[in-house]
């Protein structure tokens, strides 16, 4: 691990040797315990970042990563952010906008901007030390993350509605940022988080979550992912759910020129459940990806994808869902479904299912269709009067219901559909 | 004499398998305002085509004739613009959408409608109430009002939907395609009163039909024979009897 602790000059071919030669900068002034960042840096020198060859990342290409030189990211006046929140707040209802919340800036935790909740206990955190062989991402995380949060909530405890939301700004250079959240419920608590990424500007927001639930509580986590156009977009989630516990996820992706979001669930104990869900909206050159691994590792556990993509001009979707049951996870209930509605012949989808089953008495199934807008339902809506732009929109938002409505926690699920709406009043224009 | 709707030498292709296939081998028909004017005819002869042709449906090209709707040309127009215009097609098979609710479907139209003929829209209220008045007028259940468009309905209740569109929309020339097939008699009855709600000197309707009960609730102004995508005859009422009598052969082979 020499290379790291002196001045290295940037290892030859290193795809990730920017990132690296900017840790070997900053790595006495990061918060939290070095080492646990230098395990980290010690794998991106070996490793790099992942090529196309690497099978998890066929179908999404890191090279804009690699070709952007990231100058970390500067900081945020809270007075500049402040208008930029409460214009943001005006757009989410008031319910939602009283609710708690959590402003990061930058990827760096705003005291004076956020609202804390009562009855959850929320902490800054560093790195935490993590097994070896990290998710690249995570990897890249852990070596460059200034700020985190922990948030938890006590057991048997409802923590009602949080709002986390990330305000990206790189006006001049681009900037990266690399934020850390955990969420933790303990025995029957509950929560319900509404996440929001936005910003301006040419930025990396590479986000790690960590969302442990245990037995029999509840997790709802919508995502609006509303990155700057030129922006690349990670969050990577990991959850392990305990004993008919639940982790419920939806994320809409209408932002960024590159994005994945990505979840690795373990399911650890009898009667869990996890939901991933999504919607992908893209237009122009935008990739986005969902990428899943769902581990069935008890029995009578439950699993739930349905992944909607809507793509337009020369975008691209990607959907990985991988399911694995281990031998003991028995009476697994595992279904998948990515459909894919293509508005231009330019448009792209990329699935790819896979099912790893070791157990005998499973059901797990998974679907997939790809299509454009039915034309005779366009011309049954345009001869009723409707004008074009409207009747698709129409079968569009018909489309993605389906989806949406595995959204539980209403007034959020109604930000999802205003953002929803407000994307396609932007296309049809 | 400028006519309310006239029809002169209409043709239309579809493609068939990357041929063009012709259907409508020049239609000749005038329909005046405040006239009911059904089509008869085999299976296959062109009536639905027609009718799409006039609604404006992009599968069929047109190839040659004329359309000229109250001394607009309705063949430049597209079919939302015909819709304001007021025409309005019941489909022979009404189309499901999935996903879109029927009082939101409705009262888009609607406003789109009326957003095009400068009139005020319908606010949410106003909207559900007219719906639903209709909908009793219809002998229809106002829960369909609630469920996704035409998706599981019978056969009949899609029908009874298209008259509620076609009350709520208002046209001044209507085309029913069949709307009479599938029906029980009490819809049947129905549905003649949908008609018969919305006669008046500017308001004409094309009924396409293969039942003499209908017309026996309607009275057409005139009855169309039409065969092999043309219009052979034309008589009074009187004709629907006689084809109800004696089927088409002997008119095909007279035409022939
Ligand atoms: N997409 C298509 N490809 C090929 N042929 C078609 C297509 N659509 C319609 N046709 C043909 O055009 C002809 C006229 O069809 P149309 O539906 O207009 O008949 P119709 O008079 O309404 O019949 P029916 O009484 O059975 O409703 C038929 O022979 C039909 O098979
Ligand atoms: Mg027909």
């Amino acid at each position: 691990m020499n290379a790291i602790g002196g001045r290295p000059s940037p290892a030859g071919g290193n795809n990730a040797s920017g990132f690296l030669s900017r840790y070997a900068e900053l790595r006495d002034s990061l918060p939290g315990d070095v080492c646990v960042r230098d395990v980290a840096a010690a794998q991106l020198e070996r490793e790099g970042l992942p090529r196309r060859e690497v099978e998890a990342w066929k179908y999404t290409n890191l090279r804009p990563l690699w070709d952007t030189s990231f100058a970390g990211g500067s900081a945020v006046q809270e007075a500049d952010a402040g208008p930029v929140l409460d214009a943001l707040l005006s757009t989410l209802g008031d319910e939602n906008a009283a609710s708690a919340r959590l402003v990061f800036l930058n990827g760096l935790l705003s005291d004076g901007l956020s609202r804390l909740p009562g009855s959850v206990t929320i902490r800054r955190t560093v790195p935490q030390p993590l097994p070896a062989g990290l998710h690249p991402m995570l990897a890249l995380n852990q070596m460059l993350s200034a700020d985190g949060v922990a948030i938890e909530v006590p057991a048997g405890l409802d923590g009602g509605r949080l709002l986390v939301i990330g305000l990206g700004s790189a006006e001049h250079a681009p900037a990266d940022w690399h934020a850390r959240v955990s969420i933790a419920l303990g025995a029957g608590a509950s929560l319900s988080v509404l996440q929001i990424d936005q910003g301006t500007g040419c930025y990396l927001s590479n986000a790690a979550i960590t969302v442990s639930v245990a037995e029999g509580a509840s997790l709802r986590h919508a995502r609006l992912q509303r990155d700057a156009a030129s922006a690349m977009s990670f969050a990577l989630v990991h959850a392990q759910i305990a004993e008919r516990g639940s982790y419920d996820v939806f994320n809409l992706a209408l932002g960024a020129t590159l994005a994945r979001f990505e979840v690795h669930a373990r399911l650890v104990g009898a009667q869990a459940a996890v939901h991933v869900n999504g919607a992908q909206l893209l237009d122009g050159e935008q990739v986005a990806d969902l990428t899943s691994v769902i581990s069935h590792d008890a029995p009578n556990c439950n699993s739930r994808q349905t992944v909607k993509n809507v793509l337009q001009g020369r975008a691209r979707g990607v959907f990985q869902g991988k399911i694995v049951v281990a031998r003991p996870a028995q009476k697994t209930d595992g279904y998948q479904m990515n459909q894919a509605l293509l508005l231009s012949e330019q448009a792209e989808i990329d699935a790819k299912p896979e099912l790893e089953i070791y157990a005998d008495d499973v059901k797990c199934s998974h679907g997939a269709t790809v299509g454009a807008l039915d034309e005779e339902q366009l011309f049954y809506l345009r001869s009723r009067g409707v004008p074009v732009p409207e009747a698709r929109a129409m079968l569009v938002q018909a489309f993605l219901l389906d989806a949406i409505e595995l959204v539980q926690d209403e007034p959020f699920r109604q930000v999802l559909d205003d953002a929803i709406a407000t994307w396609w009043a932007g296309r049809a224009a | 004499m400028s006519q309310f709707l006239s029809i002169s030498g209409l043709r239309a292709t579809i493609d068939d398998q990357g041929s063009p296939k012709e259907i409508l081998r020049g239609v000749d028909l005038e329909i005046p305002a405040g006239e009911v004017h059904a089509i008869m005819g085999p299976n296959g002869s062109g009536k639905s085509t027609l009718s799409y042709v006039l609604s404006g449906r992009e599968d069929y090209e047109v190839t040659g004739g004329e359309v000229s709707f109250e001394g607009r040309d309705l063949l430049a127009m597209e079919p939302e613009e015909r819709a304001a215009a007021g025409v309005f097609l019941a489909f022979q098979a009404p189309v499901e959408l999935p996903g879109v609710n029927n009082a939101n479907f409705l009262r888009t139209a609607v406003n789109a409608v009326r957003r095009a003929r400068n009139e005020p829209e319908l606010d949410a209220v106003q909207f559900l109430k007219a719906a639903r008045a209709e909908a009793k007028r219809l002998s229809m259940d106002a829960e369909m009002l609630k469920r996704n468009v035409n998706v599981g309905f019978s056969g009949g209740e899609k029908k009874r939907n298209e008259v509620l569109q076609m009350a709520l929309l208002q046209p001044r020339f209507a085309i029913l395609d069949e709307t009479d097939s599938g029906l029980d008699i009490d819809a049947l009855r129905v549905v003649a009163e949908g008609v018969k709600a919305l006669r008046s000197p500017s308001f004409s309707a094309l009924v396409i039909t293969h039942h003499q009960r209908l017309l026996d609730y309607l009275v057409p102004d005139r009855v169309h024979v039409m065969a092999r995508g043309r219009i052979l005859k034309s008589g009074g009422p009187e004709l629907a009897h006689q084809l109800e009598a004696q089927g088409y052969a002997g008119f095909l082979a007279e035409a022939a």
